[in-house]
């Protein structure tokens, strides 16, 4: 299986970045370590990332170039300075990825003296493994790759990006989440965690996910963005785009799949609250143009990220209940 | 009245952050109304968001109710929405202009003592809720006892459902003056009382005209303005160390940094250090605080320190104030709560967590048990099961330093882990 799983070197991009352009540590402005809450929530992240490392033999974080992923790889630098991240990065590439996400993620790997390992979701169609779904979303195939990458690379920790005040049973989720060897969260199975003492052990074939960004708001996570001046992939930020209206959502042709029949392309200025798979991701019209209208915006938003811009949880009331314990992210 | 959607307004939510961050936890009985009293925080101070507030009013509308439940938002998993039931502890989040709140919502069955004292672990503050009407029961007494137990720093006690015995001042005086009693007994100081209707918003958000007689703050007011200021603070300077840090590269070929946050007390360049077990002296010759050189740190901070000397350091290592070190010990006492399945029997191997130490232990002697109804100690030799609580030593492999949990929150705690299955079993703190 190793074949699936592609070592990248990284070389520079066509979309713009130029090298060094996402060299963090140098590109961001530090914070102001007066304690306040930020500050608290800085503190309590780059505590958990060190815990990772000092308990476990071979931990991976999950990078997808969105911007929780982004903001866990920017603490976990300022966790290990001037020492290099001491783990590798795995992302799980559906192959309907925004372009721009992924010549991010190249560049970020380039620029900050990163390993990558990439799991292409085409791989496993390829083999027979795995069936594209007729409406073109491959967002629930990326549980499989993921956890044959997990069991493949034989890593015990793995960073997600995830933050309780995502949803309903992200809420219940611990910082230290212990999943069996079928990569399954069993909620009742899940350890009390008391003070900061996370218990990390497992048996062998288990592994642990671990979320440094638990205790976050999506309003949080753009203040530090905004705080530390770490960049981010443009489509954050207003621009015009192709899309068309589905569901209630902006999305956009790719790949992925396109228009059916009654739905029309139109031109509108949109921007991405959450960037995954193509094909479920919506775009919401927005003028914001940088981080500061960004926070604006979401501060008076009525409406929560996932609502707003996610098809996967508007399923069911259990959506996301249901894939968490099968082993997604 | 019960919220809809189009009632929502814009939050008043800054744009910069908020100056603090204050973690809190609830408990209360089956039916006092907490649920319904943490929906009417999170929807008065504008952090329900329209499309939650949708789903919830769909949802109850689907079970014949008129309006929105409040309750509802705070269930989170399908077996709890089924069961009618909130089986685990659900975390929260809102902010106000003034501050960040982290709340640590937990049941509040008899069988989930475990699930408070995991809310309460990290909290600055507990909010105790009584029915106005049953008054302290069994349940209040508890969840006083495990505030107390874990030392959280604040109490406050809401009395709701005020709106049923007609907002009465007597009713209100007379519980607030049995909860006091325990309270003292228990050894809180300070416990903050608060009449309130969660039903109807009383005292939540906003200071209720139904009860004149009541001068204090509303709830939410109330948590706005609490002290911050720890024990951790003013106790002698702890850093366990989580992370030795080598880069081993031509631009930083010997820098060796110790990693760690700042489990209490304050530490400054130039400061003479103990690296403890070992007891070697050193000092602080350089403090990064994340990419920022600083002069002092303080707790709560991940930090990195440098020390003039190459001494031999390993993760789990505390590096104190050398004017107080921490008590070495190769026999921990402590007050455990069971949380694992299995019990806590003398003769048991565990592996104890201290900070970033592991060390192996045999359990010695069970010396007590807490009746958290009676609050008395029972003298009590049989192992220790499942959200039980009681007083144990605990023989270990090697001398480690250990606080008093009283003098240090951070320090002063531990948790048992089975050495076979690697489950948390218990929650300790060391007398």
């Amino acid at each position: 299986m190793s074949q699936n799983i592609e070592q990248v070197t990284a070389e520079v991009d066509e979309f713009g970045y130029a090298p060094g352009d996402l060299n963090m540590l140098e590109v961001a402005t530090n914070g102001t370590g007066n304690q306040d809450q930020l500050d608290a929530l800085e503190s309590e992240s780059v505590y958990i990332f060190r815990e990772v490392v000092g308990e476990f033999d071979n931990p991976a974080l999950l990078f997808s170039g969105g911007k929780d992923s982004i903001v866990m790889l920017y603490l976990a630098m300022k966790a290990f300075a001037p020492s290099p991240v001491p783990f590798p990065l795995l992302h799980v590439d559906t192959g309907h990825n925004f372009p721009e996400a992924i010549a991010y993620r190249d560049q970020i790997v380039a620029d900050n003296n990163l390993r990558l390992v990439v799991a292409e979701v085409q791989d496993w169609i390829d083999r027979g493994v795995l069936t594209e779904r007729p409406d073109g979303s491959r967002n629930p195939l990326q549980t499989v790759p993921l956890l044959d990458s997990i069991t493949d690379g034989k890593f015990d920790a793995v960073f997600g990006g995830g933050r309780r005040d995502e949803e309903k049973a992200r809420a219940k989720e611990r910082v230290f989440s212990l999943r069996n060897a079928f990569g399954e969260w069993e909620p009742r199975r899940q350890r009390p965690e008391l003070w900061n003492l996370y218990n990390g052990r497992h048996q062998p074939g288990e592994h642990v996910r671990v979320f440094p960004l638990s205790n976050w708001t999506e309003l949080d996570v753009w203040r530090y963005i905004a705080r530390e001046n770490i960049p981010l992939p443009d489509i954050y930020y207003t621009h015009e785009r192709q899309v068309f209206k589905r569901d209630g959502m902006w999305l956009s042709p790719g790949a992925w799949g396109d228009l059916r029949e009654g739905e029309e392309l139109e031109t509108r200025r949109v921007r991405f609250r959450t960037i995954g798979d193509m094909s479920c991701t919506g775009a919401v019209e927005s003028e914001a143009a940088d981080v500061n209208d960004v926070v604006a915006e979401i501060a008076a938003s009525r409406i929560t990220e996932r609502g707003a811009t996610r098809a996967d949880d508007r399923f069911s009331e259990a959506a996301m209940e249901d894939r968490k314990r099968e082993g997604y992210f | 009245m019960n919220p809809t959607v189009t009632e929502l307004e814009t939050p008043a939510i800054p744009l910069t952050g908020t100056a603090e961050l204050l973690r809190f936890a609830t408990a209360g009985s089956v039916d006092d109304g907490k649920s319904t009293l943490v929906g009417r925080l999170l929807y008065d101070s504008k952090s329900i968001l329209s499309d939650q507030l949708a789903a919830v009013e769909q949802a109850s509308h689907a079970r014949g109710m008129e309006g929105a439940d409040l309750a509802l938002l705070t269930d989170g998993l399908r077996a709890e929405r089924e069961q009618g039931i909130t089986i685990d502890v659900a975390y929260r989040y809102f902010s106000t202009p003034k501050r960040s709140f982290i709340l640590a919502d937990t049941p509040g069955h008899v069988e989930y003592t475990r699930n408070m004292v995991t809310g309460a672990s990290t909290a600055d503050l507990t909010l105790i809720l009584v029915d106005a009407r049953h008054g302290i029961v069994e349940q209040t007494r508890r969840h006083a006892a495990i505030a107390a137990l874990l030392n959280v720093p604040h109490v406050v006690l809401a009395v709701n459902k005020m709106d049923l015995v007609d907002f009465s001042q007597e009713r209100f005086d007379e519980l607030t003056t049995e909860f006091n009693q325990i309270a003292r007994t228990l050894g809180v100081d300070e416990v903050t009382a608060i009449p309130v209707s969660a039903l109807l918003g009383d005292n939540v958000v906003t200071h209720s005209e139904s009860t004149p007689w009541y001068d204090g703050p509303h709830l939410l007011e109330h948590l706005e303005q609490v002290s911050l200021e720890q024990e951790e603070h003013s106790f002698d300077f702890r850093l366990p160390v989580q992370y030795i840090n080598r880069p081993r590269t031509a631009e930083h070929h010997d820098y060796r940094g110790y990693s760690g946050r700042v489990a209490s007390g304050s530490v400054a360049v130039d400061d003479e250090v103990i690296v403890q077990p070992s007891g070697h002296t050193t000092k602080v010759t350089a403090i990064d605080l994340l990419g920022k050189d600083v002069q002092t740190a303080h707790p709560g901070q991940s930090i990195t320190l440098q020390l003039a000397d190459d001494i031999d350091i390993v993760r789990g290592d505390v590096i104190t104030s050398s004017s107080a070190p921490a008590p070495l010990t190769n026999e921990l006492t402590g007050t455990i709560c069971v949380v694992g399945s299995n019990p806590v029997a003398p003769g048991q191997r565990v592996l104890v967590r201290i900070g970033p130490r592991t060390v192996r232990g045999i359990i010695g002697s069970i010396v007590d048990r807490l009746d958290l109804e009676t609050l008395e100690h029972i003298p009590h030799t049989e192992p220790l099961v499942l959200n039980e609580v009681g007083t144990i030593t605990v023989r270990l492999a090697e001398q480690v330093p250990v606080d008093s949990y009283k003098n240090s929150r951070s320090t002063g705690a531990f948790i048992l882990v089975d050495s076979n299955d690697g489950a948390t079993v218990a929650g300790g703190m060391a007398l």
